[in-house]
């Protein structure tokens, strides 16, 4: 099951990645490879089996409700790219 | 007296309690090495000799105010010179995860696991080299340039925990901190002839770790004997408030003064471990290895885990899946590397193109892809059902036997490009260390020998969860009677 350059290029749109068209051409190959091996999954029969997310028991982990103390708005904006009057900067998000 | 750089973490603890050497000492045998070896090598990615030996004075003024009080406790690893693996963050000090894009990123606080080591009073050297964000089996995907394998340098020292292998088996240190998803102790332990220790998933917190596979990531260590890992084990281990996926089981206190003796302790070996195409001295090693552990009193039988060849094909559809979603807090606004563009989604686009190398991109458009609206059922979905089988093996197997014993990889270490144009060829690698990831159970890969070419061979204990202490005692029950872990790099000879 080959991967066309369209779906490869709606999988990076998703994925936020702007990618080249050798890129492109490239991960389409070598992502088909790899779930074509995945593909082996598909015949095993798991009627029944339920789907393990986490090996953890899944029970609610809770602490006290106690104030502390974590970073400061200058300790975590001191490493941002770039910043302006105490806020993060970005490009425009609506035109 | 010997190379200070020789001793184990155990026997530079006797001697730093006893006042016989300094911690500052220590540490300067350390950087030393380090300054002849590190141009060969490229273990770290950031060296911090400055911090080093300021900590290290401290831990000579704390070693001599205690030995005043006989009663005072010292941390076993007071004044130990150590190095972590450059996904853990730690105040103030530069974490690239081997990507560009995090060069400028200065972390704001410190993992909880090396927080409690540095409570414990050791020295750290730096941060280790690791394939880009923990995600390759050789280093090769690191973004500032592979690291050399000691043994020989023109083979990759295994990964991702590439660098922290290389820095212990070249002397640099006794103690390398690592992180282990898929087999990144354990692979690169068993390339460059060490001790490497993957915990029970939520044994260690993951607070401070940069997140790769959430339910799979583990932090452990890598040293050149079982001894030295059972101390940063027991340090490190315990729950969290930071990590609510740490567990709250008391830690045990890890005694090696008693060894145990394997009388009547029952060893698996998954006959579906021994494969064709696998290396011949590999699975010789390990059978060698068998037999020595069935001379201490263990009894061998051998066992079936049906699903094992499905760990790959599940592995490589959750991990990724997982680190598509982890990943995407790399976006260029908050910390790291930013791209340009006039709109904001170009903007993420523009980082993320160029922020990331190529098999971290490979890993996001792979998990992307697994989780989309239309495969989602096909792929993820069914690889956690057969995630269920593969543990389910497990809990099957640990009826009958305590512990199981295989290889930790098909081969020894392989040559720099060997794998460079067929991805699916280097997830081959990990196919021995992928399962004990998946049911969450602890593994220790341990030296069982060397190739024709001199190259480190590994064989691996796997147990039941929570069974780090039976796991170590095994090991150190195994070292008291080989000699395998005390062999040294040529390089590190000719050098001092």
């Amino acid at each position: 099951m080959a991967l066309t350059p369209d779906t490869v290029r709606h999988i990076a749109d998703l994925a936020r990645l702007d990618l080249s068209e050798q890129e492109i051409t490239e991960y389409g190959e070598q992502l088909s490879a790899i779930l074509e091996y995945a593909a082996r999954l598909q015949a095993i029969d798991t009627s029944g089996i339920p789907p393990t997310s986490s090996i953890l028991p899944p029970v609610s982990v809770l602490r006290e409700d106690e104030p502390h103390s974590g970073l400061t708005r200058d300790e975590i904006l001191e490493i941002a790219p770039k910043t302006k009057r105490g806020q993060y900067q970005v490009p425009p998000v609506f035109e | 007296m010997e190379n200070l750089t020789d001793l184990t973490a155990c026997e530079a603890s006797t001697l730093l309690r006893r006042g016989d050497i300094t911690s500052v000492e220590l540490t300067r045998a350390s950087l030393d090495l380090i300054e002849k070896l590190e141009p060969t090598l490229h273990a770290f990615i950031t060296l911090t000799p400055d911090l080093a030996l300021k900590k290290a004075a401290d831990a000579d003024v704390q070693l001599k105010s205690a030995r005043k009080d006989k009663n005072a406790p010292i941390p076993r690893l007071l004044g130990m010179p150590i190095v972590v693996k450059d996904v853990l963050c730690i105040k103030g000090v530069r974490c690239t995860c081997g990507s560009r894009i995090l060069d400028n990123f200065t972390a704001p606080y410190t993992a909880t696991a090396v927080q409690k080591l540095i409570d414990a009073g050791v020295v750290i050297l730096g941060k280790t080299n690791t394939d880009e964000f923990a995600m390759g089996s050789s280093t090769e995907t690191s973004g500032y340039g592979a690291t050399r394998n000691p043994w020989d340098i023109d083979h990759v020292p295994g990964g991702s925990s590439g660098g922290s292998a290389a820095a212990v088996a070249a002397h640099f240190t006794s103690l390398g901190l690592g992180t282990d998803t898929g087999g990144s102790i354990r692979q690169p332990a068993s390339f460059c002839g060490l001790t490497g220790i993957k915990v029970t998933y939520g044994r260690i917190s993951r607070y401070g770790l940069v997140a790769y596979g959430s339910s799979l990531d583990t932090v452990g260590a890598l040293a050149r004997n079982a001894a030295d890992l059972a101390i940063a084990i027991e340090l490190m281990a315990g729950q969290d408030p930071l990590d609510a996926t740490s567990s709250d089981k008391p830690v045990p206190q890890i005694d090696l003064n008693n060894p145990i003796g394997l009388k009547n302790l029952k060893i698996g070996i998954p006959k579906e471990y021994f494969i064709a195409g696998m290396q011949s001295e590999v699975s010789q090693a390990v059978q060698e290895a068998i037999r020595t552990l069935e001379t201490l009193g263990a009894d061998i039988t051998e066992i079936s885990l049906p699903h094992t060849a499905e760990a790959l094909p599940v592995y490589y559809l959750i991990a990724p899946a997982e680190a598509s979603a982890n990943l995407a807090r790399f976006d260029g606004v908050r910390y790291g590397l930013r791209g340009t563009d006039t709109d904001i989604i170009g903007m993420f686009k523009k980082t993320r193109g160029a922020g990331f190398g190529s098999e971290v991109k490979r890993r996001i458009m792979l998990g992307t892809y697994a989780l989309s609206a239309g495969y989602y059922d096909a792929y993820y979905n069914q690889a956690q059902k057969v995630r269920t089988l593969i543990k389910q093996d497990f809990e099957a197997a640990f009826t009958k036997v305590d512990v199981i014993a295989a290889p930790v990889a098909p081969s020894t270490a392989f040559r720099f490009g060997e794998h460079a144009n067929d991805p699916l060829a280097m997830y081959l690698e990990d196919v021995f260390t992928l399962p004990a990831n998946l049911a969450g159970i602890p593994g220790l890969a341990i030296p069982a020998g060397f190739d024709q070419k001199g190259l480190p061979i590994g064989i691996q204990l796997m147990g039941p969860a929570f069974s780090e202490e039976l796991l170590l005692k095994i090991g150190h029950a195994y070292q008291q009677v080989t000699n395998h872990h005390l062999n040294k790099p040529a390089l590190i000879n000719t050098s001092e």
